[in-house]
């Protein structure tokens, strides 16, 4: 087995007398499509947020590309190639889709204390932007205000956002949550393309689209993993059934 | 495309050519006053456009903005007092000091958010306000008188009242072209991107308090800027002039102008000071009328004269 791209340890976080993340310890291999599945409450989204940086654990490590980045701040980790979509839409919403795309390849491309030219009319920045909107199908959305786009819209464009700081890990937080059918099968194929180029973390409560991309699968339940590894050994293992998937409302009752 | 002829721009127009004809209306009718008020206007259109940087586009609520005012006043106050009158030393001083202090505070306050950072900047102006009252050797609270204007090496008298009035003005223009371009520069994306959404812009890779801090420099530095001119218009600087009343009446010109307008500040500052010029003539109760209006503004015109403008254009 390779090293790993991204590797936790013990890693803990509470709020207040919740235990959201109790001591977890996960690798992620460069190239695999790793997801992670687990009720509402489980721990996914804390989990998400802590290798990106927006909260910090309270003890454990991470390291990435075997570097620590524990306590590095989220705007640096996302300089080493960690980048993240978010389960509850953040984008810019005064801006369009192609500000918010240049935006991000502008923040991997140098600094930006830059005070005279407009940056709107930056050939390679736009073209860039231009290039990931088409990627996610939003090639005919660029210049519309972010407020003005349909909900599946802004799940396309968070990930056209993720996409255009050219990530070496992609970690996806309900990447369908709230998308319709089509839409789902859209973002399913987009994502078979994607793991081609770039490891992802997936956190997904659709559990045919995680059956059809993962490589390997993390199962969390409070906080806790209670399984990991490929595909059918998920599905057979007795654990799992009992704490989740038999569960079928806890996964239908969220899409 | 876009049609640049509306409402809006049609006004600003007119408001910029009639700032650019005013001495010439002033020299015909013989109408000094009006001059005089405008040159005040002018200034702080000034220093409610470099708010307005931080406040509008950068979502930054500086409640002391008027220690700029005072500090760029200092500077060029004492450094006459003690005997050095050339404005090449003056005001490059003037901006430095706003600078610095920006720098020094902003560090300090950009820690905080919302109403912390009104509390911390309001603090910090009222700290400037004492330190500047305890100065006995600059006139303490009575302030300090400045006999001799800034002077240019014979380039440009400031005494001239034209003349200063056009330079106030070039000063105002050149601020908003300044802050044009920066607001639409990878810079000015930035700022106003963390304005928008802050921990999406850290997570797109943005340290975003650095580029807030910059902008809260390039703020007070213009507004020390506006500091040196209105210490040379009134001959005098003092404490009362950075009191957090002050830094008030700032950022209610931003917001009449409307926040986040370019020109909006211009307007604002025009509409405050004219109006309450007219009012204190039949009543010396003015802020009663003043108080409601602003309220009507913020409930009904989010977007202050300037949106309401732009709204009419689109008919
Ligand atoms: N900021 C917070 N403050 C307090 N408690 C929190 C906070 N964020 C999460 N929690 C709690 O931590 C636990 C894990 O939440 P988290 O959002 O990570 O779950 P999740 O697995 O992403 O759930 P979902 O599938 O609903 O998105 C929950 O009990 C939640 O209430
Ligand atoms: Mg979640």
């Amino acid at each position: 087995m390779s090293d790993p791209l991204l590797r936790v340890e013990n890693l803990v976080r509470r709020f207040g007398g919740i235990l959201a993340t109790d001591n977890l310890s996960l690798d992620v291999i460069p190239g695999e499509l790793h997801a992670i599945i687990g009720p509402n409450g489980a721990g996914k989204t804390t989990l998400i947020s802590q290798l990106t940086g927006q909260l910090m654990p309270n003890s454990g490590s991470i390291s990435f590309g075997g570097r620590d980045v524990t306590r590095l701040p989220s705007y640096k980790r996302s300089r080493l190639g960690l980048a993240r979509s978010f389960q509850i839409t953040s984008l810019l919403p005064n801006f369009t889709a192609a500000d918010n795309v240049a935006l991000a390849a502008q923040a991997h491309d140098g600094h930006s204390f830059r005070f005279w030219g407009n940056a709107r009319k930056e050939k390679h920045l736009r073209d860039a932007a231009h290039a990931a909107l088409t990627r996610v199908g939003l090639g005919q959305r660029i210049d519309v205000p972010v407020s003005e786009l349909s909900h599946g819209e802004q799940r396309e464009l968070e990930l056209a956002v993720a996409l255009a700081t050219k990530p070496q890990l992609l970690l996806l937080d309900e990447p369908m949550a709230g998308l319709g059918v089509t839409e789902s099968a859209r973002m399913v194929a987009l994502l078979k393309e994607l793991r081609k180029e770039v490891t992802i973390v997936l956190v997904e409560h659709d559990m045919e689209a995680v059956f059809a991309l993962a490589d390997r699968i993390t199962v969390l339940v409070y906080g806790r993993v209670i399984a990991s590894g490929d595909p059918a050994a998920i599905r057979s293992n007795e654990e799992v059934k009992r704490a989740y998937l038999g569960d079928q409302h806890v996964v239908v009752a969220h899409g | 495309m876009k049609s640049h002829i509306n409402l809006r721009n049609v006004v600003v127009a007119l408001v910029a050519a009639g700032l650019v004809l005013l001495p010439l209306y002033s020299q015909l009718s013989g109408n000094i006053f009006i001059l005089t008020l405008f040159t005040r206007i002018i200034i702080f259109a000034l220093a409610a456009a470099s708010l307005n940087l931080i406040m509008g586009y950068g979502g930054m609520m500086s409640f002391g903005h008027a220690a700029y005012l005072g500090i760029g006043g200092y500077a060029v106050g004492i450094l006459a007092h003690e005997g050095i009158g050339s404005g090449f030393i003056q005001w490059p001083v003037a901006l430095a000091v706003s600078a610095l202090y920006a720098l020094v505070i902003g560090a300090l306050s950009l820690r905080t958010r919302g109403v912390y950072f009104i509390m911390i900047t309001l603090a910090f102006a009222q700290m400037a306000y004492y330190i500047a009252s305890g100065m006995s050797r600059y006139g303490g609270d009575d302030g300090l008188t400045i006999y001799k204007r800034s002077t240019f090496g014979g380039l440009i008298d400031l005494s001239n009242r034209v003349q200063f009035y056009y330079l106030c003005l070039a000063c105002l223009f050149g601020g908003i072209y300044l802050i044009w371009r920066i607001i639409n520069s990878r810079f000015g994306m930035v700022v106003q991107g963390v304005r928008s959404n802050e921990q999406r812009m850290q997570a797109i890779g943005f340290h975003a308090n650095r580029y807030r801090l910059v902008c809260f420099v390039i703020s007070g530095t213009i507004c020390g800027l506006a500091g040196a001119l209105l210490a040379n218009n009134t001959d005098f600087v003092s404490p009362a002039g950075m009191y957090w009343t002050r830094s008030g009446e700032l950022m209610v010109m931003v917001v009449f102008g409307g926040m986040g307008s370019l020109f909006g500040p211009v307007i604002g500052a025009i509409f405050f000071l004219v109006l309450e010029e007219v009012l204190s003539q039949f009543t010396e109760y003015w802020a009663l009328i003043m108080g409601p209006l602003l309220l009507l503004v913020v409930l009904f015109a989010r977007g202050g004269i300037m949106g309401l403008l732009g709204r009419f254009s689109r008919v």
